[in-house]
C-alpha cells in the first residue's frame, strides 16, 4: 500500500459555505423549536403523559445509535488489521464524534429542565441504565478523541491500534447501554427483553456504515477528489450484510414474543395492525422492512447497478430513513400500546388513558429539533474536515489496496 | 435521600418547636398533666430523621369503592394544588379512579390508582440523578429540585403512576414544590404523614360513607391496616412483577 496522505479540504468555496449556512439554519431551527418548548412547556409538543418519549427521541437515539456504527471503519482497519480501511479510520471517528454531538443535543433540548444538565453531571444513580449512559457518552468523546489524535499525530500512531481496541470496547458497551433503555424496562410488553442490546448494536453497525458511506461520498464529490471503487464496493457490501443482520434480529425480536401467549396481542399490534396499531404496522412493514432494509439490498447486490455510486448513495439514504421508521416503531409504538396492569379484566372507564392505545403526532418543533441534531452532526463533520486532514488526499484504487481487483 | 426529608422536617420542626413553647407555658399556667401535651406532639421530636421502623400503606377494598365517586381524586387535587387545564392528555393526574370489568365473571370494580410506593420502585432505579427516591419508612417521591425531566421513570413506572408538568404550575401549595419540566406524583401526603395526619384521599374517602381507604404502618401489627391484611388479604396490582406495593387491594 502507498502512503497515504491526509489533507484537509480547503473549504472556503461558495458551496462550502452555502452548505454550512443551510446546516447553520437548521441548527437556528432546533434552537429556536426548543426555546418554543420549554417557554411554554411541552403540552405544545406532541408528547403527553402517555407517549412521553416523542419525535425528539427518535431522531436522538438513531444519532446516538449510529455515532457507534460510524466507528466501524475505524474498527476493523485498528481492531481486525484491515489495511484497506485504514485511510479511512480518521473520518470514521470524526463522524461517530459528530453524531454523538448531534443525538446528546437533541436528547439534552428534549429534557424537562435543559438548564439542571450539570445536575445530570453531577448527581449519579449508579443503578440507573440513564446514568450509566452519561458516563458511556462522555467516555466515547475522550476515548475516541484520543483514538483521533493518535492515529493523526505521526509521534502516536504506534499507541493507535491500543486506542483502537479500547475504543471498540467502548462502543460496544456504549451501544449495549443505549438497548439496555428499552430493555430493561420490565412493565412494558414492548420492550422487556434483553436483546434489545445486541439489537441495538447490529442496528449501530448498518445505520452508522449508511451514513459513513453517505459523507464518504459527499466529501470525495464535492471536493473532487477521487475515490476508487475498491473501498466502495467493500463498504457497499459490508452495509449489505449489516441491513440483512439487522433483519435477522428483528425476526428474532418478534418470533420470540410470538412464542410467549401473552405477547400475542403486542405483535398483532405490531405486525398487523390490530387493535388500533395501523400507524406502527405500516411504519414497520413498509418503512421499515420494504423501503428501509429490502429495496436497499436489491439496489446493493443488484448487479446492474454493482459500481452506480448515486444507486449507492440512495440505498444508503433508504437505510437511514429505514433506521428512523424502526426507532420510530420501537419508540412510539412501545409506548402506544396499552401498558397491561389488569390481566383479565377490561377498562371501562379511566380518565389517564388505561387500556387504550395511546395517540401521537408529532408536531414541527419536534421534528426541527431532531432535523437540527442531524445538521450538528454534518456541520462538525464539515468542520472537521478542513481544520484537520481526516480525509485521504486520494482514495483512489492504485492508492487503496494496489493488488485488489474492483469487483 | 433524607436530605430532603429532614429539611421538611426543620421547616416542620420550627413551627412544631414554636406550638411546644405556646402550648408549655399554657400547660404550665393550667397544669395539664405533661402527658397529655407528649401525646399531642409525639409525631416525631425536633430533627430526629425518618426511620424504617414504618412503613405507611394503603389498602383499598374495591367493594366499598363507590362507583363514580371522585371524592380522593378531588381531595387530592385540592391539597396538593394540581389545577386541570382542560387538557386531560397532559393535565396532571396524582390519582385517578379506574373502572374495570372482569372479562370472565363480568364483574365490575371501581379502584383510584396513584403511585403504589413499592418497596424495589423501577422509578428510583432508572432515575439518573437519583430525583427519584425511597423514604425509609417506604414513601416513593421525587425531589422537584434535581428532576432535569427526563421521564424516564415514567417509562419505567407500571402504574403510569407519574405525570409529566407539561405547562407552568400556578397553584403551588407551599409544603408541596412542584414547577414546568419535572415530574410528580402522589406522595401520600408526606407533608400530612410526617405530622401524624392521614393522606388526604384517605380522610375524604372515610369522610363520605364509603370508608374504602385505611391508611397506616404497615410494620405495626396493631395497626387498624395490618390487622385488616391480616385478616382479610389484600392483593398487589401487577404482583408478577416483584415490587411489594406500598397500596395493597381487596376485591380484585
Amino acid at each position: 500500500m502507498k502512503k497515504i496522505h491526509l489533507q484537509p479540504i480547503e473549504g472556503k468555496s461558495a458551496g462550502y459555505m452555502g452548505l454550512i449556512a443551510l446546516l447553520g439554519a437548521f441548527v437556528l431551527g432546533a434552537l429556536g423549536s426548543t426555546y418554543y418548548m420549554e417557554h411554554n412547556g411541552h403540552w405544545v409538543t406532541g408528547m403527553n403523559n402517555q407517549i412521553v418519549w416523542g419525535m425528539p427521541h427518535v431522531f436522538a437515539v438513531f444519532l446516538i445509535v449510529a455515532a457507534s456504527g460510524a466507528l466501524n471503519v475505524a474498527s476493523i482497519s485498528s481492531v481486525f488489521n484491515k489495511k484497506i480501511y485504514k485511510p479511512l479510520a480518521p473520518l470514521s471517528t470524526l463522524v461517530a464524534l459528530a453524531l454523538l454531538t448531534g443525538g446528546l443535543m437533541i436528547l439534552v433540548l428534549d429534557l424537562g429542565r435543559p438548564d439542571r444538565l450539570i445536575v445530570a453531571m453531577t448527581y449519579y444513580n449508579f443503578k440507573s441504565i440513564f446514568a450509566w449512559n452519561m458516563i458511556l457518552y462522555n467516555g466515547f468523546f475522550v476515548i475516541v478523541g484520543i483514538y483521533a489524535w493518535f492515529m493523526l499525530d505521526r509521534t502516536m500512531k504506534q499507541y493507535s491500534r491500543y486506542a483502537g481496541i479500547a475504543a471498540f470496547v467502548w462502543r460496544l458497551a456504549l451501544t449495549t447501554g443505549t438497548g439496555s433503555i428499552f430493555g430493561f424496562l420490565v412493565a412494558r410488553t414492548g420492550y422487556d427483553m434483553a436483546m434489545m442490546a445486541p439489537m441495538f448494536i447490529i442496528m449501530s453497525f448498518s445505520f452508522g456504515l449508511a451514513i459513513f458511506i453517505l459523507v464518504l461520498l459527499a466529501s470525495y464529490n464535492w471536493t473532487e477528489r477521487e475515490l476508487g471503487d475498491v473501498v466502495l464496493t467493500r463498504l457497499r457490501k459490508l452495509l449489505g450484510i449489516f441491513v440483512m443482520a439487522v433483519l435477522y434480529f428483528v425476526f428474532v425480536y418478534h418470533i420470540s414474543n410470538l412464542y410467549a401467549t401473552e405477547h400475542h396481542d403486542f405483535e398483532a399490534f405490531m405486525l398487523l395492525g390490530a387493535n388500533g396499531g395501523e400507524t406502527y404496522s405500516n411504519i414497520f412493514w413498509f418503512g421499515q422492512i420494504i423501503v428501509g432494509s429490502l429495496v436497499p439490498l436489491a439496489l446493493i447486490y443488484a448487479p446492474a447497478v454493482a459500481k452506480c455510486r448515486k444507486t449507492l448513495a440512495l440505498a444508503c439514504l433508504l437505510v437511514v430513513f429505514g433506521g428512523l421508521a424502526q426507532m420510530y416503531t420501537i419508540i412510539i409504538g412501545g409506548q402506544a400500546y396499552p401498558l397491561e396492569m389488569f390481566p383479565g379484566m377490561e377498562v371501562l372507564e379511566s380518565t389517564f388513558s388505561d387500556g387504550v392505545v395511546s395517540q401521537y403526532s408529532a408536531t414541527l418543533p419536534e421534528v426541527l429539533l431532531g432535523l437540527g441534531g442531524f445538521a450538528l452532526s454534518l456541520m462538525v463533520i464539515a468542520f472537521g474536515v478542513k481544520v484537520l486532514g481526516f480525509l485521504p488526499a486520494t482514495l483512489a484504487d492504485s492508492v487503496a489496496d494496489p493488488h485488489a481487483k474492483a469487483e | 435521600m433524607n436530605k430532603k426529608a429532614i429539611t421538611n422536617n426543620e421547616t416542620i420542626n420550627i413551627s412544631r418547636r414554636s406550638f411546644v413553647e405556646k402550648s408549655a407555658t399554657a400547660a404550665a399556667a393550667l397544669t395539664i398533666a405533661p402527658g397529655v401535651l407528649l401525646n399531642q406532639v409525639h409525631a416525631k421530636p425536633a430533627g430526629q430523621p425518618i426511620t424504617d421502623a414504618k412503613r405507611w400503606g394503603i389498602l383499598i377494598d374495591t367493594a366499598k369503592c363507590g362507583n363514580g365517586c371522585n371524592d380522593c381524586v378531588t381531595a387530592c387535587n385540592e391539597e396538593n394544588g394540581i389545577v386541570s387545564h382542560g387538557r386531560p392528555l397532559t393535565d396532571q393526574q396524582w390519582i385517578r379512579k379506574v373502572k374495570l370489568k372482569d372479562k370472565m365473571t363480568n364483574h365490575v370494580v371501581s379502584l383510584p390508582m396513584m403511585c403504589q410506593h413499592c418497596e424495589s420502585p423501577p422509578c428510583v432505579d432508572v432515575c439518573p440523578t437519583g430525583a427519584s427516591f425511597k423514604r425509609v419508612d417506604g414513601i416513593v417521591l421525587v425531589d422537584r429540585h434535581i428532576c432535569i425531566g427526563c421521564r424516564y421513570c415514567m417509562m419505567a413506572c407500571p402504574y403510569k403512576a407519574r405525570s409529566f408538568a407539561h405547562e407552568e404550575v400556578e397553584a403551588t401549595v407551599d409544603y408541596q414544590p412542584r414547577g414546568k419540566g419535572t415530574v410528580e406524583s402522589c406522595t401520600m401526603c408526606v407533608h400530612r404523614v410526617d405530622n401524624d395526619g392521614t393522606p388526604a384521599c384517605v380522610e375524604a374517602c372515610s369522610s363520605n360513607e364509603h370508608g374504602a381507604m385505611v391508611f397506616g404502618d404497615l410494620k405495626n401489627p396493631q395497626s387498624e391496616i395490618s390487622r385488616q391484611l391480616e385478616k382479610h388479604g389484600g392483593k398487589q396490582i401487577r404482583a408478577d412483577l416483584g415490587l411489594n406495593t406500598g397500596v395493597r387491594y381487596r376485591g380484585i
